[in-house]
């Protein structure tokens, strides 16, 4: 047994673990125990390779030491205090700042590969691949983060011939991937490098606010098939498995968005969804009908009235922070009697699950959050539907108008409901930029404001009536 | 203008063919309603009551004389004397038991519409008589049994000890047997029920009742919705079953009713079987009864205690709501027989309903009717061409998929070629990576494909601390002696730590939100 055999049976020890992690997040019951499954495989992983990197360190062990404590220090500190300090409804963003992480890492490591390693056929083209799609992560993710957090537009951006520019920058890359093999230099790696970064922010650019969910699902895959990448040069299984491992479970998670909004994969990936709104959509002028409107006090009588309500939730109830209130309002109408439900669309809010998370932290139990497909038939028989904050994942265009941009997208059926209430800061469109005729229906009534003032408004009255 | 007549009928008969709700109703399609004094005292409506609701209370004479008389049971022949000549008559006249009554409403040349022939189609519900009748009966038929039974029917566990729950076997599964089985499942009886028809083990068992199947005792799905009669065979497996089942049973509820006829279900050995204080019910008892035991009208008691209640009045034992459901069912009548609602009676015969309801038209027998197909009949099996199309049709589309499945499967296997023999020719380290690599992609599909969907955040969150492992790579390069490779690698190290502490703790922190509703 060598320090080598000792760390690589570690590894391997770590990607069960990982394995174990995965398949245990799979399920509410087992999801904590995966949690801490896959801590203990990285602790494993990162003892037994500071044991490798002392061991061949060709400095004095002791900076080595030294530095790796030094960043492991630095990753401790900010690392915990972002996790401690985000906001769930600033979730999105964590998710996509820390997928750039991981893409600026493997364009570090592949340049490192490179530099230390003798050049060989193989090697480069591994690496090559490596710098490439970390480059990509990179980039988007900013981008995304950037869209996330409304510090750029979320409109996509539409340049001319924007797929030839991305099949441009491809072609062009592997013809710097030949040159680098057949005169291996910096040269064709730095110029890659560049048009990588540059393809990962007009890939990301181009896509609109609605794909979000989409794209953040992708961009975890892109980090995983980055790590794999790695993997390659340094020949590290480990990484290599865990690279895999990300990269399916991301693919498949955006696979499972995509059906969700009836979107083709490739068409979100090409981007330029809100492009065609304008042209397309007749409807998504001026409004198109009159709408009506309820205070508090009436919804508060309402509600007292039911004995069916659904609520479902969307962004807006994440932007106001609305889940708090909600989540009282539900207990009250529970205590008295009234069957209350969500009624979560999966692509709610700007990333898988993001309602669920909102909502689980306002301890609503995830036992009365149901998925569109296990409550779109009983709308019929729900006698109020409370739509807060969300607008697209409603709308009956999707499936009444054709030429409706989220035309053939599921959506919740609210309006088969008697009565429903939108809760809304004003008549704009969603993010999808569409326009909604389920505000302009006979049985739907407005509610305008702030949704976490309106919704604490409704329980004070309903605690007095 | 049209009168209506609605006369007091015979003694012993509660029932009476209009209420004051339903009078209301007459008098909105235009026409006069005469009620003969007296003619809902029985049923709890009296003279005044009909008065207000805009009818004129008329003697005997008056309501027999009218233009239309509505009644609950045939009339006795005195008066079909009575009836003007061309009136129109609506009761159950039960046409094909009671001929005689037949020809004297020919001889006097009324139009006579028979409530009890009512074709069993979906548009004709409303007017559906027997159907109304019925399901009172059955209701009626477990409330007798109950008072009867020395039991309770739902099953209790107290201090002083257990009882258990009555357990009633409903024989015929029609209106009458369905309410019955509704009505004693209510009261917390175990029910089972038999029908020779096998269609209707899903009614029944929809109802709350437990379905008997007993493949040998049951006939083909019926053409009309009725049952048939049974072949010696089925008879006799049927009788099987009855015997057995009522053996088991405190309450035995039997509805078999086959054309008017009622044939035997409960042997006089079967309730020899039966334990002593159990209850017998037999709906059939107007037909002459199921049970072998029956008196029609008179309860009997076996010489083993079983008690046998063969009442023939069970929907007038509830007067008010019978006569309700009965007049409303009249009145529907009439809204079809006036469809300008102005008052004009108007019998159209191609109407197969209004067709299969008269039993004289002016003075000309119209008994039987042509057999209507009614909506409870299974669709009709798809005619020749048309199946052979459909056959070829799907034929066609089989080939077209198969070679599609074909091209696509040379595709695949071509590609799995190449990619093979192109993996052949990379190096051995290579090699043994790109296998890895190959399987832990599948491992990570098969792990990922049924995540639920409220944990697609978390889980993301801690992909992405996992794929923080590239820490690992950049760890590995810190210790080069190229001072750019250290520094590039620390910031690499760094911003890797930060994602899989991140990653873990943010995940963590979701997961501890997530609880079960108390």
């Amino acid at each position: 047994m060598t320090l080598v055999t000792l760390a690589q049976a570690t590894y391997l020890l770590a990607a069960v673990l990982f394995v174990l992690s995965l398949a245990g997040l799979s399920k509410q019951e087992t999801a904590r125990r995966g949690n801490v499954l896959g801590m203990v495989g990285m602790v494993l992983a990162l003892v037994a390779t500071i044991a490798l990197a002392l061991d061949a360190s060709q400095r004095p062990p002791v900076v080595t030491a030294l530095l790796i404590a030094l960043v492991l220090g630095v990753g401790a500190v900010v690392g915990t205090w972002r996790a401690r300090e985000v906001e769930m409804t600033q979730m999105p963003e964590l998710i996509a700042m820390l997928h750039s992480f991981v893409g600026a890492a493997a364009v570090l490591v592949g340049f490192n590969s490179y530099l230390t390693e003798p050049p060989h056929g193989v090697h480069l083209v591994e690496v090559f691949l490596g710098v490439f799609i970390g480059a990509v992560t990179f980039t988007g993710s900013i981008v995304a983060y950037l869209k996330l957090s409304a510090k750029i537009t979320s409109a996509p951006l539409t340049l001319p011939g924007r797929n030839l520019l991305n099949l441009g920058a491809v072609v062009v890359s592997l013809g710097l991937l030949a040159w680098f093999v057949a005169a291996p230099s910096i040269w064709p790696l730095a110029i890659m490098t560049v048009i990588a970064l540059a393809l990962g922010w007009h890939l990301v650019a181009a896509i609109g606010g609605g794909d979000m969910p989409v794209v953040v699902s992708m961009l975890n895959s892109y980090s995983g098939w980055a790590a794999a990448a790695a993997g390659f040069m340094l020949s590290n299984d480990l990484l290599i498995v865990t690279g895999a491992l990300v990269g399916a479970s991301g693919a498949i998670l955006s696979y499972i968005m995509c059906r969700a909004m009836n979107r083709s994969f490739v068409s979100v990936i090409l981007g330029g969804f809100g492009a065609e709104e304008g042209a397309a959509a007749p409807s998504a002028g001026g409004p198109v009908g009159e709408h009506s409107e309820m205070s508090a006090a009436d919804v508060a009588n309402v509600l007292a009235g039911a004995r069916s309500v659904v609520i479902t939730p969307g962004y807006g109830m994440a932007v106001a922070k609305a889940q708090y209130p909600v989540a009282d309002l539900v207990e009250k109408l529970r205590a008295r009697g009234v069957q209350v439900r969500f009624g979560v669309h999966p692509v709610a809010g700007r990333l898988p699950g993001h309602m669920n998370v909102l909502l689980a932290e306002a301890k609503v139990p995830y036992d009365i959050v149901l998925e569109m497909d296990e409550i779109n038939d009983d709308f019929d028989e729900t006698d109020v539907v409370l739509v807060i904050g969300a607008n697209d994942t409603v709308n009956p265009a999707a499936l009444e108008d054709p030429s409706s941009p989220i035309a053939g997208m599921p959506v919740l059926e609210v309006w088969n409901a008697k009565q429903v209430v939108v809760f809304k800061r004003s008549m704009a469109t969603g993010y999808a930029g569409v326009q909604n005729p389920l505000f302009f229906r006979d049985n739907t009534a407005m509610l305008f404001g702030d949704a976490r003032d309106q919704t604490e408004k409704i329980v004070a009255a309903l605690a007095q009536g | 203008m049209t009168t209506i007549g609605i006369p007091r009928e015979a003694s012993g008969q509660r029932l009476v063919a209009a209420t004051p709700a339903t009078v209301a109703k007459l008098v909105g399609l235009g026409y006069d309603v005469l009620v003969e004094a007296g003619a809902g005292a029985a049923a709890t409506f009296s003279d005044e009551a009909f008065a207000d609701a805009g009818a004129k209370v008329v003697d005997e004479a008056g309501a027999w004389g009218a233009d239309v008389v509505t009644g609950v049971d045939a009339p006795s022949l005195e008066h079909v004397a009575m009836l003007r000549e061309g009136a129109v008559l609506v009761a159950q006249l039960q046409p094909a038991q009671r001929p005689e009554l037949v020809d004297a409403l020919v001889a006097r040349g009324v139009t006579a519409l028979a409530l009890d022939a009512v074709p069993r189609i979906s548009r004709a519900q409303s007017l559906d008589v027997l159907s109304s009748m019925a399901n009172v009966a059955g209701y009626r038929a477990v409330v007798e049994a109950a008072q009867e039974f020395g039991g309770m029917f739902a099953g209790q566990v107290t201090a002083a000890g257990k009882t258990p729950p009555a357990r009633v076997f409903v024989i015929g599964a029609g209106v009458a047997g369905l309410a019955a089985i509704g009505t004693a499942d209510s009261l917390g009886a175990q029910v089972r029920a038999f029908d020779v028809r096998p269609e209707v083990g899903e009614q029944i068992e929809s109802m709350g009742a437990t379905f008997v199947r007993a493949p040998e005792a049951q006939q083909e799905i019926s053409a009309d919705g009725y049952a048939k009669p049974l072949t010696q065979e089925q008879a006799a497996a049927a009788l099987d079953v009855y015997a057995r089942e009522c053996a088991d049973a405190d309450i035995v509820i039997t509805t078999a009713l086959v054309r008017g006829t009622a044939p035997t279900t409960i042997t006089a050995q079967a309730v020899a079987a039966m334990k002593p204080g159990s209850v017998v019910v037999d709906l059939a008892a107007p037909g002459g009864g199921n049970c072998e035991l029956t008196v029609p009208g008179e309860r009997v008691v076996s010489d083993n205690g079983v008690v046998v209640l063969g009442w023939t009045d069970l929907a007038g034992r509830m007067p008010q709501h019978s006569s309700q459901l009965l007049g409303t069912n009249i009145v529907h009548l009439l809204q079809l027989l006036t469809p300008d609602k102005d008052g004009a009676l108007v019998l159209d015969l191609e109407d197969p309903v209004q067709r299969g309801m008269t039993v004289t038209h002016e003075g000309e027998l119209m008994w039987p009717p042509p057999a209507v197909a009614v909506s409870a009949a299974p669709p009709p099996a798809p005619v020749g061409p048309s199946q052979e199309e459909r056959a070829a049709q799907a034929a066609a589309a089989a080939q077209v998929a198969a070679a599609k499945g074909k091209r696509r499967m040379i595709a695949y296997a071509l590609a799995a070629v190449l990619l093979t023999l192109g993996i052949a020719f990379a190096p051995a380290a290579f090699l043994g990576h790109f296998t890895v690599f190959v399987l832990a992609v599948f491992v990570g599909y098969y792990v990922i494909s049924n995540v639920s969907h409220s944990l697609h955040t978390p889980l993301m969150a801690q992909t992405n601390a996992i794929s923080g492992i590239i820490l690992v790579g950049a760890l590995l390069q810190i210790g080069s002696d190229n001072l750019v490779v250290t520094v590039l690698a620390c910031v690499a190290a760094a911003v890797a730590s930060i994602n899989i502490f991140g990653g873990f703790l943010v995940a963590n922190r979701m997961l501890r939100m997530f609880r079960r509703g108390a």
